[in-house]
């Protein structure tokens, strides 16, 4: 029988963000419906407008949404029991994020390993290959799909290596800057949170080059390039969103160190941001093993 | 928990609760902006209700399609959009959200909380729901018709030869998974870190284990559905060919991907349904759980293996032999802790003092029923003979005993058990054994004969079919129509009870154990503000 004295759980009274989040919601599903089937039959129609209202909600949703919580955890509000709350629900909203980006990573090690030699009758296929794709060769990358679309492989040197070194080394940063923070240093606080905001905006810039590069006349590679293109679009698309939330983030916590927020006891904000930095990374190098090298 | 303990918490709480009061709101603002876990409970139990009878008028329609051969009713397309959002509405926005109600408005009072540990986030899960379902019944009014392509969604029906409402599907099941997945956060949080002093994890009720476990499953599977329905968007609209083998893809992959999630997702349709089971039969059977802690491992074990079984939905489809070896005897094994379960069920009940209050009958169909099913998943497992029962009736049969029969009974029995809890009023007994045996005597001649059509060959989602089965689907029709209403007894008992009726002492069943029977019925607003001490 423990005689731990607890804290008053602090159950916050009614809320009116939630609906305006649900409604926000509401209007990107259905924005983002219409426009896409919108563009697909080549018809216009008021689904982008409706899309970008709900992100503009989403935002001012969270702007009221996080000033509330700011606001109670700055009074004192909270508990030791509560801020374990916010730490467990964030690490498992950050376990969730993993199982999304294993749903393409697992699409890619299947085409990989078995749809793209199955269709070169590997296997028991020997028919598939023979009667329906006689002239295609099973490769990875997958340069020439069984219809015939042609495309390049992007290589891992140059822009990516240099991305995965930036992405590395403001993992480290961010680790400096929370450290720092731990030891209430708030000028070294800020020179390192700042320069993971710059590694983070670079990294992003070099992905829009690479993007732009992989569009060019030279190197051919489309989303539509096949199986290839595909995963590699989907999976540095999704990780680029990521590091440009992330880096979102990182401004934020950037402008409330300035505004003299978080103590060394207390910065669950900062923490967040800082695993998030973490996963984001962690992704790009599982990226960069399997997209890039192998 | 002994008796003395929860007395004390009672008085303790009474105290409590008069300084809470004032911060209830009254009408719909109560509702849109409430935080409070007994509220957003009862919004997550009327909403999935809603879901229930609007599913069940779409699979009436299925039924009177399929009461005679030949069409008489709806087009062929429609109906395929009929048993599409069937399906989706059942699973998506009965089941589930029934499931994440119970959680809402009995964890925190069984584990000793104040709320959820995230009551804000909590309100947000709820209210994304009728906004996803609003998009995903609203394709029906819309020119290319609902989603047509069963609620599987393989490709390449869904990519290829999807009709123009696709993308709104794809969105509605990304916000559905937004909620499910935050829902889940909050269960699994309040758990590990709301008990109140003194309940380890071994002392929780098994209730709180089932719907621990099931949360884990929802975050990590809710994910991989976004994942799959994010290829199938970028599939259909941008030409990528995840699912086409003419770009180096695969339309097995989907299914793939798809039973990853699926797999999983049947579990967390039926664990929390263990929970009930295991929470009402000690209760009535007034004696303890038999086999607690192998309740907890068994538990663990069918979530485990829930993740790598998910091929046994594919086993037609031309996978290596080894591939369906594994799968197939991987599945088998789930059977081993599914028997540890029934068992301790029947070794509660052996020499208990049994009565028969409906949560109890509910509970006791669940036992037999749910075994059924069982047993036909059993059948269906075994990868020879299902090349035969593949896409027949005889899945049909087999995942609504586990899903009405099993999921759905084990909610009723939850709703009767708690009913005085939650309305402070007993329901009517007599109305109530209405529902049960109505219920029971259709539910069966609506689903058993299923087994035999299968068996004879007669294919699902189909709206024709060979004179040979047209006996047995008059008599499935006419009990599908019965079950549709009976469910309607069930309205009557919820609305009549909240009303009134004989006023429920703190703790309506003799043989029920847990802290929410120390508080008083109804339950006050804001329970055990501060925690209650357990030994």
């Amino acid at each position: 029988m423990t005689t731990k004295e607890y804290e008053t759980y602090y159950v916050p009274a009614q809320s009116h963000w939630p609906i305006v989040g649900a409604v926000a919601l509401f209007f990107i599903a259905f924005g983002a419906g219409s426009y896409v089937s919108d563009l697909h039959a080549e018809q216009s129609g008021y689904g982008g407008y409706i899309l970008i209202a709900g992100i503009a909600l989403v935002i001012f949703m969270m702007f009221g949404w996080f000033s509330n919580v700011i606001n109670e955890s700055m009074s004192g509000k909270y508990s030791h029991q509560l801020d374990n709350s916010f730490r467990q629900g964030m690490s498992w909203f950050i376990f969730s994020e993993v199982m999304f980006f294993a749903a393409f990573f697992g699409a890619l090690f299947y085409a990989r390993t078995f749809a793209v030699p199955w269709l070169d009758g590997a296997g028991n296929n020997a028919m598939t290959g023979e009667v329906l794709w006689p002239d295609f060769t099973a490769a990875w990358p997958l340069l020439k799909t069984p219809d015939g679309t042609t495309t390049t492989a992007m290589g891992w040197y140059g822009l990516p290596l240099i991305n995965t070194v930036l992405l590395l080394s403001s993992s480290v940063t961010a680790h400096f800057a929370h450290i720092a923070l731990e030891q209430n240093k708030r000028p070294q606080l800020k020179i390192w949170l700042g320069i993971t905001i710059l590694l983070g905006l670079t990294f992003l810039f070099f992905q829009v080059e690479e993007y732009a590069h992989g569009y060019s006349e030279e190197m051919q590679l489309y989303l539509t390039s096949g199986i290839y293109g595909n995963t590699f679009y989907l999976l540095t698309g999704f990780h680029g969103m990521h590091v440009t939330l992330g880096t979102i983030m990182l401004i934020v916590m950037f402008f409330r160190v300035l505004k003299g927020h978080f103590t060394p006891e207390s910065h669950f904000a900062f923490q967040a941001t800082s695993w998030y930095w973490h996963f984001v990374d962690v992704v790009w190098v599982m990226l960069f093993v399997f997209v890039y090298i192998i | 928990m002994t008796t003395d303990v929860l007395n004390e918490t009672t008085n303790d709480h009474d105290s409590h609760d008069e300084h809470h009061d004032d911060h209830k709101m009254t009408g719909l603002k109560r509702w849109l902006y409430t935080t409070n876990h007994k509220d957003i409970g009862t919004l997550y139990l009327w909403f999935s209700f809603i879901m229930l009878l609007t599913g069940g008028a779409l699979a009436m329609v299925i039924r009177a399609e399929l009461f005679q051969p030949g069409l008489q009713i709806v087009e062929p397309d429609f109906f395929n959009q009929l048993t599409t959002v069937h399906g989706l509405i059942m699973v998506f926005g009965a089941i589930m959200p029934a499931f994440t109600g119970l959680a809402n408005w009995m964890l925190p009072m069984m584990i000793g909380a104040p709320d959820m540990a995230l009551p804000r986030l909590n309100n947000w899960s709820f209210w994304i729901l009728p906004f996803a379902f609003g998009i995903l019944i609203s394709s029906f009014f819309m020119e290319s018709g609902a989603p047509n392509f069963g609620w599987t969604f393989y490709a390449p029906l869904s990519t290829t030869y999807s009709n123009g409402s696709t993308a709104f599907f794809v969105f509605a099941v990304h916000i559905m998974g937004i909620s499910s997945i935050m829902g889940a956060i909050n269960i699994v949080v309040t758990i590990m870190n709301m008990r109140a002093p003194g309940m380890t994890y071994m002392k929780m009720p098994l209730f709180v284990w089932t719907f621990f476990i099931t949360a884990y499953l929802l975050i990590a599977v809710m994910p991989v559905l976004a994942g799959v329905v994010t290829m199938l968007l970028t599939d259909t609209y941008f030409g990528t060919s995840f699912f086409n083998a003419a770009g180096g893809g695969d339309p097995v992959l989907f299914q793939h991907i798809f039973w990853f999630f699926g797999h999983p997702e049947v579990y967390i349709m039926i664990l929390p349904a263990f929970g009930i089971v295991s929470t009402t039969i000690p209760a009535f059977s007034r004696k303890k759980l038999f086999g607690y802690s192998s309740m907890v491992y068994a538990t663990s074990s069918i979530a485990l293996l829930s993740f790598i079984v998910w091929a046994h939905h594919m086993f037609t489809t031309g996978m290596p032999l080894f591939g369906e070896l594994f799968f197939m005897y991987c599945t088998m094994l789930i059977a081993v802790p599914t028997g540890v379960k029934v068992f301790n069920w029947v070794a509660t009940m052996w020499r208990g003092s049994m009565t028969f209050e409906t949560p109890m009958l509910f509970s006791l169909a669940f036992v037999i029923l749910f075994t059924i099913g069982g047993f036909s998943g059993l059948m269906l497992a075994m990868t020879p003979v299902d090349f035969q029962y593949h896409d027949t009736y005889f899945v049909v049969a087999h995942f609504h005993y586990v899903l009405v029969t099993g999921s759905l009974f084990s909610i009723y029995a939850a709703c009767y058990y708690w009913l005085p809890k939650w309305t402070g009023n007993m329901y009517n007994d007599s109305l109530s054994k209405w529902h049960f045996w109505c219920s029971l005597i259709s539910v069966n001649l609506l689903f058993f004969p299923m087994h035999f059509l299968g068996l004879a060959g007669m294919p699902r989602r189909i709206p024709d079919y060979a004179l040979q089965f047209a006996d047995f689907n008059k008599w499935v029709s006419i009990g599908g129509f019965a079950f549709g209403l009976s469910q309607l007894i069930f309205l009557a008992v919820v609305i009549k009870c909240i009303r009134g009726g004989e006023k429920a002492p703190a703790k309506p069943w003799d043989g029920a154990e847990g802290l929410e029977w120390s508080v008083a019925s109804p339950a006050p607003y804001h329970t055990f503000s501060t925690p209650p001490k357990v030994d």
